[in-house]
């Protein structure tokens, strides 16, 4: 394997595989995210305002922490590209880290929220509002609790699967499998990252923020 | 011949702008506009941070235009999967 341009698209294979799989999975989210607006105009009072049931605050700092993952594995993949394989190391480390910590995170909100009675069941859903687990009334409806768990939950796994991934790149990377001219696990784990983050800076803003 | 290399991008400037970005939209979500003007104001911002993921850390800026068009080729079908079945939502009701 290396890094010859091959005619046609003109950048090696692994990448244009990557990127082909990314465009797939841009229609997997698209479909997600047309649910959720068709569904949300649909049955406008499922939802509730911004803040009033899901916590933003704590998901605006998850938001930031995998914008910095996304530093960490541009600054791994400079790393090797300069052939400092202590540097990519390290910065696929901290990749790790806090890609477990995200993932950390979105576990605790979703047992805070169910505790709360966000589900996504129709016959047991009760989201009182954050901090105020047993009394008030019902917020919103299941459709909710139903698409939140969806978008969030099949982003979550995607997180999960690219910290399996750079765990296995790291390891490669201890075993000095990587060099400036043998880099394409790097930069093609990159790209998955980079794009699991491009996808929930959207999903914040479509499922938090409006 | 391996793939030219690229002039690397400002990462760290990148990386200030998208925190900045994402605090402003936290903020921007709770004024006290109009439903539409917030949505449009965040889905703006949100596609800013997108397209800067995409062109500077996933390094899009720099590949081939080939690969470029292949990377954007999705946005019209995601676009078509959205607006038209959306004109149907009444059916949902």
């Amino acid at each position: 394997m290396d890094r010859k341009p091959m005619p046609g698209m003109m950048v090696y294979n692994m990448k244009l595989g990557m990127w082909v799989f990314l465009l797939s999975e841009v229609m997997f989210f698209t479909s997600l995210i047309g649910s959720y607006v068709i569904l949300r105009y649909a049955h406008p009072e499922h939802w509730t305002d911004p803040g009033v049931v899901l916590n933003v605050n704590l998901t605006a700092g998850n938001t930031f922490l995998l914008i910095c993952s996304s530093v960490t594995m541009v600054k791994a993949f400079a790393a090797i590209q300069q052939g400092d394989l202590k540097g990519l190391q390290r910065w696929l480390l901290a990749t790790i880290l806090i890609g477990a910590t995200f993932v950390g995170v979105q576990v605790y909100e979703y047992i805070a929220l169910a505790g709360e009675g966000f589900v996504p069941m129709l016959d047991s859903y009760h989201a009182v509002g954050r901090g105020n687990p047993h009394e008030g009334p019902s917020l919103g409806g299941p459709l909710y609790g139903a698409t939140f768990y969806a978008m969030t939950g099949f982003h979550g796994a995607h997180v999960t699967i690219g910290v399996l991934c750079l765990i296995f790149v790291y390891v490669r990377a201890l075993n000095g499998a990587y060099t400036a001219e043998h880099l394409e696990g790097v930069e093609v784990i990159g790209l998955y990252w980079h794009f699991v983050d491009l996808v929930w800076i959207l999903l914040f803003t479509i499922v938090y923020l409006i | 011949m391996e793939e030219q290399e690229h002039p690397q991008p400002r990462y760290y400037l990148i990386w200030v702008i998208l925190a900045v970005l994402t605090l402003a939209e936290v903020f921007y979500a709770f004024l006290d506009l109009p439903k539409v003007v917030l949505a449009v104001g965040l889905v703006i911002m949100a596609v800013w941070k997108a397209v800067m993921v995409a062109m500077y850390y996933m390094h899009l800026r720099y590949e081939p235009a080939r690969l470029w068009i292949m990377a954007i080729s999705p946005l019209p079908f995601a676009a078509i999967l959205v607006l038209f079945v959306i004109t149907e939502f009444g059916f949902l009701r």
